[in-house]
């Protein structure tokens, strides 16, 4: 670990701080269907949609309805993703000649980006066409990240607003965040990535004769209008199959801090507009603060683990802490912050190949996304997460002193507690269940990827990744098979809707509810105390519930290695 | 729920043009107005002919040059297409070992290289990023104690005193963005460019 190193840290850390006020009131006032500095020319956009929808903007719907017209849109989604992926060998833009994915792939594929996961068993150079990659997946990036924000815009009107039985119009939300705020920051964002280095091109992959003589071709295409929306909208599915690890998805180092920084800029936006919708800003910053305590811990277990590096290399005479799936560019620092910060939100891109991360720091990722993701969180469903533990948090505080828990003038009573478990209760049957199965099926311990109890953190990482709609991986797990692309595909549907569903039940209770004024027995939720509660619950939850498992993987992997233990495959 | 059905289509359809093909497509047009050489690929010439991308490591095996680091990626088995085998530098398709730290064939992989490049700089410690293969497998940079580290072997292949290639590895050394971000490297494509200039003067 450097000064160099912690600097770096210290300075995202105040970015983050210094962004979120900002895209808070500008994501509020979006919401709050007021006209921005952007009005003028998205405005007959927005209108014209709205008019050929037969969609009243002043007609907001309840809750049910909301999640109907979310599923619908979700459904349609999915089907042209899948249709293009089947039929790319007869579309254009097609210079690499890409021929039809296979079903199972397809599918895997097409649930991946409609959940916002990304999880990638392609590889997308070798895989998918030009076509492909911008109408299926750059505009499924989109969406899925839209929807993520909008679904969080209505569990928020939930506890903001009282005795009403609407949270929102789903149409206008959904157009209005596209239109308004990822469209306007992803095109600058995405020239800013060309000029970085980042090829956006429609060209055919590129034939370079190297100095040595050897033929090489290059594989190019409009990656940068795709990468900005992965980062942004914490999609994280990589243009090339390395991901952000890829010198044309990730060409240096300011490209990659500001990858990170967008990766946690709007779900740390939303924790302020949360703040600005209840009416005090710091219920928003208790939260943020209870994120920021558990993210700061991941760096600094992640950041010593790699930069002590692997005990078994460094008894060669070998120093320098863990290269092995770094690139020189971003070194110990940047990648190991770039694995919590896109494991703490649900991006799941990489820019060190976590697989060969060591056992401690790979744990670090693998927690982030068991504890749900909820710190910072994927765009909107880190938000979402976090208020369901906040509602067992206050649960749990009301229990100790034998009152009814409140929280921002709302009543917690027995459905929304209820429902809120049912959500965190699906995390582990999915990450854990599936683990569990496919131990027990030959073929798909024989796509382990490493030996030992290596092997098994890559299918539990697997798992994790898929049901918390993350979409990272530890690579080596041959995941492109029928059985992980159909109970993968499982995974990411059920913790996708499977939270969405409890929380817009919650969403359309709480609006339905009185606001009972602050008394002197109202348990504070702005101060020390609160974020300390919150944090705990959720550690302890996420301890009792994934210890037994990070015991068989990373944590017996790391003892091993302490005692010297290497495994062969046989 | 039938009302849902039409607004579902065309907001639906709307947004995809909008963010599937408007979008990307004025994107490409504006940067290729704009950043015509990273738009498509920053590749690099000499004399006159495209030698590679900038950005995109290559395989480099001959004494005469300074070398990458290792790198895993793989290419269709041309007998199997089912299968892959090792194609170092495949720029088609990118990605890394994804070896575990407890794994032997990692250990192993490491201690092999670590003896064949002792024998080229015997009694000076091997920096790490020469053992190790890198995320993507197209790392273009180097550390610069990685670079140096290959000067002996190079300056003797090139009948070059070792002082002038060190003096060439360092004008090519990159430091941290605004002494702070990343870390500091070498791109090797780029140094043996200059290397092939300076035997050509």
């Amino acid at each position: 670990m450097t000064a160099i190193g912690w600097a770096q840290i210290a300075i995202f850390c105040v970015i983050i701080i210094a962004i979120t006020p900002v895209l808070g009131a500008y994501m509020t006032r979006v919401f709050g269907g007021e006209r921005t500095f952007l009005s003028p020319i998205l405005r007959p956009v927005e209108a014209a949609i709205y008019k050929l929808g037969g969609v009243d903007e002043r007609h907001e719907q309840h809750a049910v309805t909301y999640t109907v017209g979310m599923l619908l849109f979700h459904v349609g989604g999915f089907l042209i993703l899948y249709v293009l992926m089947r039929v790319q060998q007869w579309l254009p833009f097609n210079p690499a000649g890409q021929r039809a994915v296979a079903p199972d792939l397809s599918f895997n594929t097409a649930v991946s980006f409609v959940t916002n996961t990304n999880w990638q068993n392609y590889g997308g150079e070798s895989t998918l066409s030009y076509l492909v990659q911008m109408l299926g997946l750059t505009h499924q990036n989109y969406l899925s990240a839209a929807t993520g924000i909008v679904l969080a815009m209505a569990l928020i009107r939930g506890f903001a607003r009282h005795s009403v039985h609407t949270v929102g119009n789903f149409w206008v939300d959904i157009t209005r965040c596209t239109l308004y705020i990822l469209i306007p920051i992803c095109v600058p964002y995405a020239l800013f990535l060309v000029w970085q280095g980042m090829p956006q091109t429609l060209g055919a992959y590129v034939d370079a004769t190297t100095l040595e003589g050897a033929k090489e071709t290059i594989a190019v295409g409009p990656v940068a209008s795709q990468v900005a929306i992965k980062m942004l909208g914490t999609n994280g599915g990589g243009f090339f199959n390395a991901n952000a690890a890829h010198p044309f998805e990730n060409p240096t180092a300011l490209s990659n801090f500001v990858q990170m920084i967008s990766i946690f800029a709007l779900g740390a936006g939303l924790t302020n507009v949360f703040g600005r919708m209840v009416g005090n800003q710091k219920q928003g910053w208790a939260i943020f603060a209870a994120m920021g305590i558990l993210f700061i811990a991941g760096v600094i277990v992640c950041y010593a683990a790699e930069a002590h590096g692997n005990d078994a290399l460094n008894a060669l005479g070998l120093s320098g802490g863990n290269m092995e799936g770094k690139e020189v560019r971003f070194g110990i620092v940047a990648s190991s912050l770039f694995a919590v910060v896109t494991t703490a939100a649900s991006c799941g891109a990489v820019n060190t190949m976590h697989d060969s991360l060591t056992a401690i720091g790979g744990m670090v990722p693998l927690i982030n996304m068991q504890l749900g993701e909820i710190i910072i969180g994927g765009v909107g469903a880190g938000m979402y997460g976090m208020l369901l533990f906040v509602i067992i948090a206050i649960f749990v505080a009301g229990l100790m002193v034998g009152r009814t828990p409140e929280y921002v003038g709302k009543k917690i009573e027995a459905k929304e507690v209820k429902m809120a478990m049912l959500a965190i209760l699906v995390l582990p049957l999915m990450y854990l269940g599936w683990t569990a199965v496919a131990m027990q099926v030959p073929s798909a311990v024989a796509a382990m990827g490493n030996p030992g109890p290596h092997g098994f953190t890559e299918v539990l990482y697997a798992y994790v990744s898929q049901t918390a709609n993350n979409g990272s991986a530890f690579a080596g797990l041959s995941g492109n098979t029928m059985f992980y692309n159909l109970t993968g595909a499982i995974a990411m549907l059920v913790g996708r809707f499977w939270m969405i569903i409890p929380k817009m039940a919650i969403a359309g209770s709480l609006a339905a509810k009185k606001s009972i004024p602050p008394s002197a027995g109202t348990f504070p939720t702005t101060g020390g105390l609160f974020v300390g509660l919150l944090v705990g619950v959720i550690v302890i939850i996420g301890g009792l519930t994934f210890f037994p498992a990070l015991a068989l993987g990373p944590i017996v992997e790391q003892l091993a290695q302490n005692a010297g233990t290497l495994f062969a495959s046989n | 729920m039938l009302r849902e059905i039409r607004p579902a289509i065309v907001v639906l359809v709307a947004l995809t043009l909008i963010t599937g093909l408007v979008y990307p497509l004025v994107m490409t047009s504006i940067a290729q107005v704009a950043f015509p050489y990273q738009a498509n690929g920053s590749m690099m010439e000499h004399d006159g002919k495209a030698v590679g991308s900038a950005l995109i490591g290559q395989d480099f095996a001959s004494d005469k040059y300074f070398h990458g680091r290792p790198s895993a990626t793989t290419a269709p088995d041309p007998k199997d297409p089912t299968k892959a085998v090792p194609a170092p530098y495949n720029a088609a398709n990118s990605g890394g070992s994804n070896l575990g730290p407890s794994n032997k064939a990692l250990v192993d992989r490491v201690k092999n290289d670590l003896a064949k490049l002792q024998k080229d700089n015997p009694g000076t410690p091997v920096p790490i990023d020469l053992v190790t293969t890198s995320a993507s497998g197209l790392d273009p940079d180097i550390s610069p104690a990685a670079a140096l580290f290959q000067v002996p072997r190079v300056a003797k292949a090139r009948n070059l005193p070792e002082q002038r290639v060190r003096r060439l590895v360092e004008d090519n050394a990159e430091g941290r963005l605004f002494g702070l971000l990343g870390e500091p490297r070498v791109n090797v494509l780029k140094l043996n460019l200059a290397l092939d200039r300076l035997n050509a003067s």
